[in-house]
This record gives C-alpha cells, sequence and structure tokens, in this order.
C-alpha cells in the first residue's frame, strides 16, 4: 500500500533577486544572478518526505527539467529526504522555450515509466508564473488532480485533499494514482542540514534528455516582448478642492 | 535662497565644542575676517532670526572661514556623488530616529558612500571640518544610538553596501558589509545547511549587530556577536582603514596583538566605522523541538534553568515569560495558557539527541512544581507553540492601545534573577504601571516593557526611574546595567555606576587617542569628562 512519489521541481531565479530585463527584452538577465528551488517545489518536496515519514509513501524521486546547474536543485530534494533523482537535461538557452507542456510531457512519460502513485508538483513557477504543469499532466496521464492542495491524506479508497479555492477551502477525494499540486499553505519545508546534504551526494541521480522519452521540443509559445512595469510619474499638486475636482473631470473621472 | 538646515551646522556643532549648549541662539563669528555686523546682518535675514547674541571666537582655521556648510556638502558631494548626499528634511528625519522611545536629534546630512574608501574620504572630510560623525546600519536599535545630539553628518553604510563579500561554507565563516541583515544572511545560506544564529529580534544590520554587540535568544548555546565574530574592518574617524584581526585574516583563534576586535564590538560607533564584519556561521541543526511550561512562581523557573544547564543540556532557547505576559499573549493571540510564568524552550541537535535532552528537561520541569509540558517538532507546530512568545512585544502594546513601551534590558547571574524580578515587580506594582517580562533566562538576560503614554511625561518618568532602579539592582546583584541593547545616550550614568571613575577614564583615554575630536558619534556611552 505504501506509495510511490514522483517530485517536480525547478531551478528559478531566487525570490529574493531583483529581476532585470534583458537588454533585448526577451527575458531576463540570469546570468550571474542566485538561482534557487521554486519555492512552491519546496513545499512539495516536503509534503512527500512528510508522507514518507508517515510510512504512507516509500519511495521519492525527485525530477527536474533544466540546465546543468540544475544539479543543485536536486542535491537540494535529496537532501530534504527524497530517495532518488532524474534530471533532465536542457541546455541553458533553450530554457526559454521549454515550457509547461514539454515539462507535462515528460513528467507524464516518467510517470508511467515508474510506476509512481502520486505526481507531486508546485502550485506554479515563480518565474513564469505558469500554473499549468499540474493541469497538464493530470490530463495527459487521464489521471485526477488535486491541485492548490493545503491539505492531503490518506484514505482507503485514494486521497483526500483540502483545496484552498477563491471562496474558502474545498474537500475532494481522488482515487490514485493522481496529480497533486502544493499551495503555499501546505506546510512549511525543512532546511536542508550539513549531515543531509553529505549523504545527498552518494544518492543516485540519473540524467537523460527530452528526447530519450520521445518528448519533441518544439516551442509552442513565443515570447514577443519582455517589459519592466512603466515607470512611476510623480504625483501633481493641486491648489485647492475646486482645482482638484477640475483634474479630476479633465481626466475622465467624474461624470458631472 | 535659503540653504535650509546646512547654515546652521558648523554653528551648532563648533558651539557645543566650545562648550555652548546646542539650543542657545547664539552666532559664533570668525573675528577678523568678516564684519560682524555684516556676517550677522546677512545670516539673520537669511534665517529670520529674532534675536542673536553673537559672539567672538578665536579666528579658525581658513577651511572654517571659507566653509558655510556648503562647501562641506559640496565635498562630500565630490566623494561619494552628489546623489548620495541628502539634507532633505525626511531624510534627516529618519536618520535620527532608532526604535527605541527616545526621540532622536536628526543629523544635518546624511550621506550614502558606496565602499570603504568612500567612507574614509567621507571621515576626512568631516575630521577636517570638525563635524560629528555618526554611523547608521538598519536604525532598529533601542537606545537611541544613532541620535545625532550635536548635529552632523550621518554615514548610512547599508544602503549602498550591501553584499555578502564571501561565504566560506567549509571554514563557517562569512565576511559581510553593513547593507547586509541577519535575515538576509541567513536566506542567502538556507539551502547550504548553514545560518547565522544570533537573533536579536529585529532584523538587524550584521554590522550594526557587531556595534551594539548585540545578542538574542540563542545566545545560550551560539553565543553573542561577541562570541561569533572573527574580523572586523573599521574606518577611524581620521579615515584610516584598519583590521582589527588582521588583513583578511579570518581563524577561528589567534594570540596575535592586543584584541582590537573586541575593543570595538559594541563600542556603538564611537570609536569608528565598521565598514565589514567577518562572522562565524554555524550548521543548521538536524532536528528542531519546541517546548513550553508552565511554573507556580519565577523561583520555580529559574531553578529548573539553573539545573537544566548544571545536567550540561545544551539548550538552544529558554525564554521566561511573566505571568503578566502570559496574560497579555492570551489576549492578544487568543491562546488559553494559565495566566503563571512559563518557559518557552528550543532543542537542537539530532534527532535521538533531541528527544534525550527533551526527556531531560521534561523531568526537571516536573520536579520544580511544573504544569503541563507541551512540546512540538514539526515546523508549523513549533512555529504556533512558540506564537506567544514572537508577539510578546506587539502582545504587550496591546494592553494599553496608543501607549509606548520603554523596554529594559539588564543581566545578572542566574541565580541573582528571581530576586531581581521580584524587586522589580514591587517597585512596577508600587508605581502603578504595567511590565510584562520576558528573558532570555539562560543568560540572566531579562527585558521589562514598561507601558507609558507619550503624551504623559509624568508617566515616561516613573518608568525611567523604574528602569535605572532595575539596572542598579542588576550592578549591586554583580550585574550589567545593559545586556544586550548597549548604552546609548540612556544609561551613560550607570555606566559610571557599573565601572566606577578610573573604568570610565580608562575608556575617554583610549577614545581620545582614537578620536581625539571627539567626532565619531558624540554624546553616547560615557561622557566627555
Amino acid at each position: 500500500m505504501a506509495l510511490k512519489v514522483l517530485v517536480g521541481c525547478k531551478r528559478v531565479i531566487d525570490y529574493a533577486v531583483k529581476i532585470r530585463i534583458k537588454p533585448d527584452k526577451l527575458g531576463v538577465v540570469t546570468e550571474g544572478v542566485k538561482h534557487s528551488m521554486n519555492p512552491f517545489d519546496e513545499i512539495a518536496v516536503e509534503e512527500a518526505v512528510r508522507l514518507k515519514e508517515r510510512k504512507l509513501a516509500k519511495e521519492i524521486i525527485v525530477v527536474t527539467c533544466g540546465p546543468p546547474q540544475a544539479a543543485e536543485t536536486i542535491r537540494t530534494a535529496l537532501a530534504m529526504g527524497a530517495d532518488r533523482g532524474i534530471h533532465v537535461e536542457i541546455p541553458l538557452d533553450q530554457m526559454d522555450t521549454f515550457q509547461p507542456l514539454h515539462v507535462s510531457k515528460v513528467l507524464a512519460k516518467l510517470a508511467e515509466k515508474e510506476k509512481v502513485d502520486i505526481v507531486m508538483l508546485g502550485k506554479l513557477a515563480i518565474d513564469d508564473d505558469s500554473n499549468q504543469t499540474a493541469q497538464m499532466t493530470a490530463s495527459l496521464l487521464d489521471w485526477p488532480q488535486g491541485v492548490f492542495a493545503s491539505k492531503i491524506d490518506k484514505t482507503d479508497a485514494g486521497l483526500e485533499i483540502i483545496r484552498e479555492v477563491d471562496g474558502g477551502l474545498e474537500t475532494i477525494r481522488t482515487t490514485l494514482p493522481a496529480v497533486l499540486s502544493a499551495d503555499l499553505r501546505l506546510n512549511e519545508p525543512r532546511y536542508a542540514t550539513l549531515p543531509n546534504i553529505m549523504k545527498a551526494k552518494k544518492k543516485k541521480v540519473v540524467k537523460m534528455t527530452p528526447a530519450d522519452l520521445g518528448v519533441d521540443m518544439a516551442p509552442r509559445i513565443q515570447i514577443v516582448s519582455v517589459e519592466d512595469p512603466p515607470v512611476r510619474e510623480a504625483g501633481q499638486t493641486v491648489a485647492d478642492v475646486d482645482d482638484l475636482v477640475a483634474k479630476l473631470k479633465e481626466k475622465g473621472f467624474s461624470s458631472a | 535662497a535659503v540653504m535650509r538646515g546646512v547654515p546652521q551646522l558648523l554653528s551648532r556643532a563648533r558651539l557645543v565644542r566650545a562648550g555652548f549648549s546646542a539650543s542657545e541662539p547664539v552666532l559664533a563669528v570668525q573675528a577678523g575676517i568678516l564684519q560682524p555686523d555684516k556676517f550677522t546682518q546677512t545670516f539673520v535675514q537669511i534665517r529670520g532670526l529674532k534675536s542673536s547674541k553673537v559672539i567672538y571666537q578665536a579666528p579658525l582655521t581658513a577651511v572654517d572661514i571659507a566653509d558655510s556648510g556648503k562647501q562641506l556638502k559640496q565635498e562630500l558631494e565630490a566623494i561619494v556623488g552628489p546623489g548620495n548626499v541628502s539634507s532633505g528634511e525626511s531624510v534627516v528625519l529618519q536618520h535620527g530616529q532608532d526604535e527605541g522611545p527616545h526621540p532622536g536629534k536628526s543629523p544635518d546630512i546624511v550621506v550614502f558612500p558606496s565602499s570603504t574608501g568612500e567612507v574614509s574620504e567621507v571621515c576626512k572630510i568631516c575630521t577636517r571640518h570638525n563635524v560629528p560623525i555618526i554611523p547608521y546600519g538598519t536604525g532598529t536599535g533601542l537606545e537611541g544610538g544613532i541620535s545625532a545630539v550635536e548635529g552632523g553628518v550621518c554615514v548610512n553604510v547599508s544602503k549602498n553596501m550591501n553584499k555578502i563579500l564571501q561565504i566560506h561554507q567549509e571554514d563557517f565563516s562569512a565576511v559581510v558589509q553593513p547593507g547586509i541583515s541577519r535575515e538576509m544572511l541567513n536566506q542567502e545560506m538556507r539551502a547550504d545547511g548553514l545560518w547565522f544564529p544570533v537573533d536579536p529580534g529585529a532584523d538587524a544590520s550584521v554590522c550594526g549587530m557587531c556595534a551594539t554587540g548585540a545578542s538574542g535568544t540563542n545566545a545560550v548555546r551560539y553565543g553573542t556577536m561577541k562570541e561569533n565574530c572573527l574580523n572586523l574592518e573599521v574606518v577611524l574617524a581620521d579615515g584610516r582603514i584598519i583590521h582589527t584581526a588582521g588583513i583578511g585574516s579570518r581563524p577561528k583563534k589567534s594570540s596575535a596583538g592586543y584584541n582590537l576586535t573586541s575593543l570595538f564590538l559594541g563600542s556603538e560607533g564611537t570609536l569608528g566605522i565598521i565598514t565589514s564584519a567577518t562572522i562565524c556561521l554555524h550548521a543548521i541543526p538536524e532536528s528542531v523541538a519546541a517546548a513550553v511550561v508552565g511554573f507556580p512562581t519565577v523561583q520555580n523557573a529559574v531553578d529548573t534553568v539553573v539545573m537544566t544547564l548544571q545536567c550540561s543540556v545544551p539548550m538552544a532557547r529558554m525564554e521566561l515569560l511573566d505571568e503578566v505576559q502570559m496574560k497579555a499573549c492570551n489576549e492578544y493571540s487568543g491562546l488559553s495558557y494559565p495566566e503563571t510564568p512559563h518557559l518557552f524552550l528550543e532543542f537542537h541537535g539530532s534527532e535521538s539527541e533531541v528527544e534525550s535532552q527533551t526527556e531531560t528537561v521534561r523531568d526537571i520541569a516536573a520536579d520544580n512544581e511544573g504544569g503541563e509540558f507541551q512540546w512540538a517538532v514539526q515546523q508549523e507546530d513549533r512555529t504556533k507553540l512558540w506564537t506567544a512568545r514572537h508577539r510578546a512585544y506587539y502582545a504587550d502594546i496591546a494592553l494599553r492601545p496608543g501607549c509606548r513601551s520603554l523596554t529594559t534590558d539588564v543581566c545578572v547571574p542566574v541565580s541573582a534573577l528571581p530576586d531581581l524580578v521580584t524587586a522589580t515587580k514591587a517597585d512596577i506594582a508600587e508605581n502603578g504601571l504595567i511590565g510584562p517580562m520576558v528573558g532570555h533566562v539562560g543568560d540572566g538576560n531579562f527585558h521589562t516593557m514598561l507601558l507609558f503614554d507619550p503624551a504623559d511625561p509624568e508617566e515616561f518618568r516613573k518608568c525611567k526611574e523604574v528602569a535605572n532602579k532595575m539596572a542598579r539592582s542588576a550592578i549591586a546583584l554583580g550585574g550589567t546595567c545593559t545586556g544586550e541593547h548597549g548604552v546609548g545616550q540612556g544609561k551613560m550614568a550607570l555606566l559610571e555606576e557599573q565601572f566606577g571613575k578610573d573604568g570610565i577614564d580608562v575608556m575617554r583615554q583610549i577614545k581620545g587617542a582614537l578620536d581625539p575630536q571627539q567626532l565619531m558619534n558624540p554624546g553616547k556611552v560615557f561622557s566627555r569628562n
């Protein structure tokens, strides 16, 4: 009954970094910039590790689609408690065109190959904010999905998931296997400790390419431009209430 | 064209130097260079002064005479760039006021240097103009340490000097600039299994923490800044740049030369400006457990602490909250703890170590009439358990909406703690004040948050009296008038009591040697004579 869990994680620009747009306006500056694991993926890894600690899961496989540097991200997940890793290597210059649909296809293939019971992802990545991968993966696999999960429990028939939705909390039940995505309040991830970081170096990481899984890399979306939000303009001082009203009318804010 | 603030700069600073009160409307006039009447007239016209007493001062240097504050500003702009010099009202206001209850005095000019070299040049300029220098980090201090009591130039070293220069994972050390706060440092290292454990509550600048000799809830296990600083890069008043443990040195220990690092740690900006700090890092603990237990009396709680330390349990955090504080926390956070003194505990180590530590302390607490022993391992549960302690300050302020708090800070040998707490409580009650208590009881260090209405100077006076009495009792019991916050302005008299005249005179001599013109953060720690 103990489950096999496939956890996806992504190497993104660290959330504390100030983002700068590249001069060609086709992306953001990534060279020399601090990267770390997507915070929602940390939550996903943490949940998988807790499932294992509760003896509900028996093996955690962590997978990342990313450049050679993403090996660090896998190591962090292994240090948090994952058992082994799969690194689907994407050349650094192709990262922008490797999009959620491709990731979903990779994950779907791996889920079938590894015969996992749960695919666990972060609800979105903080660089593209897509919030698509979990849903598309579920669709490709034709598995039920429990996205924006804030609590996950095992039942006899499968899983009971509490989801954070706009109106409050929604409780759903799914059968297994299923695809889940972690929301912010699912848990507070642990820090990787030095002894665990050392142990993680000995855990197995397998490398492969999307082609090995039969996934084609052709982009479906083209980034046209990336721009800074408009610079905040200085405010205008008004002399008195009449002036204020006149200005409001002028700008079309008053129907009177 | 009125130059706001700047013409006053030199007058005020020089007047104080010459022994006049800064609030006297006096104009010092360089004798023999300008016709006094003409100068006075022009000045009075510009500043709109109604009355002014004119005195004749001995001729100052050529530089001083040519000077008009505008000159000073221009020289500073030449070093740091025009965008990094400001005497704007809100800028100077922010840079004179820290997070304590004492109203701060604004500096005349704030500069934002971008390198140690620039800081050095700024100091040279200020020295030549005989103008006070006040270093500024994050402004999170509590004792008015950044208040520009004699005006001057505030050197904000955190805005542009904000890099982590080095992290040495295997050596457990890092080198940071003043703009790096402890939370920023920990965020940077979070995936590497390292952390910087000194936690004073506020997200303070690490270099600022060196300047005040800061400490925190983890000190009982990991030490204070004094135990976690290997080297400091300091700029002296005359612009010299020194490295207190050696240039680029970062060994864990050294017997080389005088211990200058110790001298500058806790000097509160009165000896030099810290422009980078080499600090010790620690391994993030494998396992963390939190526990909370109540006791009938403070004595019971302290006995538990003493026995725990005697059993060599390597406690990471031991916090004492008194019954007034527990009541405040209950009301503020919607908790239902019994209103008695409580210990908030944290255990670090491997899983088995943490388990055995918890067992030991649970037994000791029970032996000392401890109540229910709640404990948690999961991150969220630990956070919930410690909510009361984390929100203590806000809970206190909520006891009397609109009030502010005079937070005291004394440290005594642990065995003296119950007596001091009892005496202080009696004093608080006698004065009709509200004063919840929180203590880093493992160090014998505790804080009372004396609440006062900011519109009631009498109440503030009473709070000060109680605080002073507490500090005096602490000194009498073999402790210190400040465990963590520093002396700033408020505790200068107490420092004299604690050290005696000779002790303070030695400090004065050292200051005189390093800062002969008395420019570095004047009016702090001890008086000139």
